[in-house]
């Protein structure tokens, strides 16, 4: 195995867990501030693709493109927010899960209503497209190295309003005493709003950037979500530095376990069996790391509460 | 209000007229749709003996139904290519028998799920529904890369399994085949309801800090609920892939499960025939308003919404006036 | 001390900075009752939840019957004869009042996992959980669901589950919380006979109650245990006058 090809997969793999980042972030920010558990938070991201994708084959503009993505995504958990999801945070979890359920299948076929079956394509810009070469000769798209720097950017921007500005005091505030946060005269149910808004923003931008990188199309949020929660339960909820660290572990976790995996049962097996079982095996080996995780610390690595 | 036990009993008896009624009229496609039916009602009795009783929202039960129809599949695949099925040393022959295919699907989703209920139960509320959410994915994602059984494709059976003294193959047998394990599941919910453990199992939903001040171990209960609860739904995926003489991944998708948590919620959770009315309703919906438009999961996203915010008590509640048990 | 049923030595548990038990032994004897007092905030709680085994100490042991059951769960303390009441009823609300008082039954018997007969069908649970009801008085509420019963309906409840479990010790936080003048008094006199089948360590804020029936006092402040002894003792002893009159009240 040449050290080219490991790099090349480090740097997906980095790739891949800072996307995965933005999904965690937001639902982590939304569960630790409002006790809830979101699925349509899949759908959100999906938003966000589909908004980039229609506004990029209108405009041609990425740029443009990702700003429709933002707006649309957070518009859209704007509107769930007031019209349904305010209603749930008292209730049990269960009714969590199905009303969010219910609002997955509402988006899903509204978006295939309105788009088709069919997927959309979105282009990388002109100026990321292509590879770049990087020390040591290694050529790899530069498309994806501007993820991995999007992504940490949007990262220490998390990390900086949530731990230098007024908002993210709030924030704070509002995980840990609801009482206390409206004693001291804040809006309760429009931070709420806006969390959620920012969350629903975060996701739509992760379905814009990946979006470009593979196929636009509906049920393209879910996969990504329940990965998101992966990332969610290795980190301990709540916690955006266990969500960037859980992401990134989930994210090298997948990328290499698919390439080390195989080539690890080729040394005691026959090639093809290998080739399978160690697919097979790498196809799981995120959710071992869960399994893990939770043996050796069921409240995540960076979890305070058993929730 | 009806009386609750009335009600059963009427539930039941509207459930075995449909196909009757179908062989009369010459209508054996009504009659494949009511074996769906009981088939997944079968799977979401097996899911309320952990989320009706136990309170455990498990969103990865379709890991188990999933894990039954890749028992028959598998066990039938072998039987149909004459290749035994070869594990290390062990050479087993496949079979196109029902019984040891059920039993092989109780004992594999069993087992399965003892081992994501002992990593699962290690926590509790959201924890729990992402944790079975994500060992779900596991699954599903290992049935699409595990390509000698099909991978994305599945596993296509030629004809359907036998059971001794019946013709399989004619679809009012079948119903009635489904339906026999359908009301044996629903005794075995009854029993478990309102035997030792039921009280126990029941009581730990509500109150884990009285249970364990009582010396009973409220994580152990939950545990072997979940074991039953999962076998009897991988019990169904059998059943289900027999139906189909077809197992895929999807089987195994997060979709089913969350569709299973929504035949027991439309039906009544925690009730003995929530899950027998929820999945008539959803099989009945999907075929009427699936007939009207390609979109009616918009409209069932609709009902649900509708259901959760004003009438949490389901069908079955709203029937019998009664509150039922809260998860 | 060492006929002690429930003792415990060294107890300690801090929660960041604060010290919320220092040092705590104390010692609970054949058919006492033994009150625990202190102001909100003394660490009763906490003491509880290490005695019952929800809370694990950083220090300290807990003994039941001359046994070392610091290790063990509560679901281990509660088979080998703890038996404990919650401040806050933490009762099965959906359940009846037999279905309350036939799972301490169940507990006590040790053998929940069986699957098939009713639990109505089983003699020994059904007359433990009743004889259980009707010493508290409420055989007639059984069928009853917890959810429609009064508050102190449901604190005799919590005593009918703990004496299902006959057990060799009990802990009982606050029975009397919430109990009109006239339940306050019954509860009282219901306890005083309690005491000869196992001795109780009685959490209270209800001082009529604990100066009636109390053997032995036992003052909690901050955490420590400032003082032990009988009622006179306790009444007499300057440094609970100040704790409980003074600047630290």
């Amino acid at each position: 195995m040449s050290t080219i090809l490991l790099i090349e997969q480090v740097l997906n793999g980095l790739q891949f867990g800072v996307m995965l980042f933005l999904m965690a972030a937001g639902l982590t920010l939304i569960f630790g501030v409002m006790g809830l558990i979101n699925l349509a938070h899949g759908s959100l991201y999906m938003v966000g693709a589909f908004a980039a994708a229609a506004v990029a084959g209108v405009t041609g503009s990425f740029v443009l493109a990702l700003a429709a993505a933002l707006a649309a995504a957070a518009l859209a958990g704007a509107v769930i927010e007031i019209a349904v999801i305010r209603r749930l945070y008292a209730a049990p979890h269960l009714d969590q899960v199905l009303a969010t359920f219910a609002l997955i299948l509402i988006f899903s076929e509204g978006t295939r209503w309105l788009f088709g079956s069919f997927p959309l394509y979105l282009d990388i810009p002109d100026a990321l497209s292509g590879p770049v070469t990087l020390p040591g000769g290694i050529e790899y798209p530069r498309y994806r190295l501007a993820l991995i720097a999007i992504g940490i950017a949007v990262a220490l921007g998390l990390w900086w309003l949530t731990a230098r500005t007024r908002l993210g005091i709030r924030i704070r505030a509002g995980e840990n005493d609801r009482e206390m946060i409206a004693a001291l005269g804040v809006d309760i149910s429009r931070l709420y709003t806006l969390v959620f808004a920012l969350g629903a923003a975060l996701a739509g931008l992760a379905g814009a950037l990946v979006g470009a990188i593979q196929s636009v199309q509906v049920g393209m949020g879910e996969p990504v979500l329940i990965l998101a929660f992966v990332v969610i339960v290795i980190g301990g909820i709540g916690s955006i530095k266990g969500a960037f660290v859980g992401a990134l572990l989930v994210g090298l976790t997948d990328t290499l376990g698919g390439l080390f995996l195989p080539a690890l049962f080729r040394l005691f097996m026959a090639p093809d069996a290998a080739t399978q079982t160690g697919a097979a095996l790498a196809s799981m080996a995120i959710y071992i790391l869960m399994g893990l995780v939770l043996v050796w610390r069921p409240a995540g690595l960076f979890g305070t509460r058993a929730a | 209000m009806i009386r609750e036990n009335v009600l059963n009993a009427g539930i039941l008896l509207a459930f075995a007229a449909v196909p009757l009624w179908a062989l009369w009229a010459d209508e054996p496609f009504t009659i494949t749709l009511a074996t769906r039916a009981a088939i997944l009602a079968l799977a979401a009795v097996g899911l309320n003996i952990a989320l009706g009783i136990g309170g455990l929202v498990s969103l990865g039960h379709a890991a188990f139904f999933g894990l039954g129809g890749y028992a028959m599949g598998i066990l039938a695949h072998h039987a149909q290519t004459y290749a035994p099925l070869e594990i290390g040393p062990l050479t087993i022959a496949g079979t196109k028998s029902m019984p040891v295919i059920w039993i092989t699907a109780l004992v594999a989703s069993a087992l399965v799920a003892w081992v994501i209920g002992k990593l699962s139960l290690r926590t509790t509320g959201v924890y729990f529904i992402m944790i079975t959410l994500a060992f779900g994915q596991m699954l599903y994602y290992f049935a699409i890369s595990w390509s000698a059984y099909g991978g994305e494709d599945g596993l296509s059976i030629y004809v359907r399994n036998g059971f001794p003294g019946l013709n399989t193959l004619v679809p009012i047998q079948f119903f009635g085949l489904t339906f026999a394990v359908l009301l044996a599941a629903l005794v075995l919910f009854a029993a478990l309801r309102s035997s030792p453990f039921g009280l126990a199992l029941n009581a730990a939903r509500q109150a884990p800090a009285r249970v364990a001040a009582v010396g009973l171990d409220p994580a152990r209960l939950k545990l072997v609920a979940f074991v039953i609860s999962g076998a009897v739904t991988g019990l169904a995926g059998a059943l289900y892939a027999d139906l189909n003489r077809f197992v895929s991944p999807t089987m195994f998708s997060w979709q089913l499960s969350g569709e299973l948590i929504v035949l027991i919620v439309i039906g009544g959770v925690g009730r003995l025939m929530g899950p027998v009315v929820g999945a008539a309703l959803f099989v009945a919906l999907e075929h009427w308003l699936g007939g009207l438009t390609e979109y009616w999961l918009i409209a069932l996203g609709g009902i649900l919404l509708g259901l959760v915010l004003f009438a949490r008590g389901g069908v079955i509640g709203l029937l019998t006036g009664k509150a039922g048990p809260h998860v | 001390m060492s006929d002690a049923v429930l003792e415990t030595r060294g107890l300690s548990k801090a929660f960041g900075a604060l010290k919320a038990t220092d040092e705590v032994s104390l010692d609970l004897r054949p058919g006492e009752i033994h009150a625990l007092i202190g102001p909100n905030g003394a660490g009763k709680s906490t003491l509880i939840a290490q005695v019952s085994g929800a809370l694990r100490p950083d220090r300290g042991s807990v003994r039941l019957e001359g046994r070392d059951v610091t290790a063990r769960s509560v679901e281990a303390r509660a088979r080998a004869g703890l038996a404990r009441t919650f401040q806050i009823s933490a009762l099965a609300m959906e359940d009846s009042v037999f279905e309350n008082a036939a799972l301490g039954a169940l507990g006590a018997s040790g053998r929940p996992w069986r699957f098939l007969r009713p639990v109505a069908r089983d003699a020994a649970l059904r007359d433990r959980a009743m004889a259980a009801l009707e010493r508290v008085g409420l055989q007639d509420a059984a069928d009853t669901p917890v959810s429609a019963l009064s508050h102190g309906q449901r604190r005799q409840l919590e005593v009918a589950v703990a004496l299902t479990l006959q057990p060799r010790a009990f802990v009982m936080d606050e029975p009397m919380a919430g109990l009109g003048a006239d339940g306050s008094r019954r509860m009282t006199g219901f306890l005083d006979g309690l005491r000869d089948e196992a001795p109780i360590l009685l959490v209270e804020h209800d001082m009529d109650a604990v100066f009636a029936l109390a053997d032995r006092v036992s003052v909690l402040v901050s955490g420590r245990v400032i003082a032990t002894g009988t009622v006179a003792e306790i009444r007499r002893d300057p440094a609970v006058q100040a704790a409980y009159l003074g600047d630290s009240a």
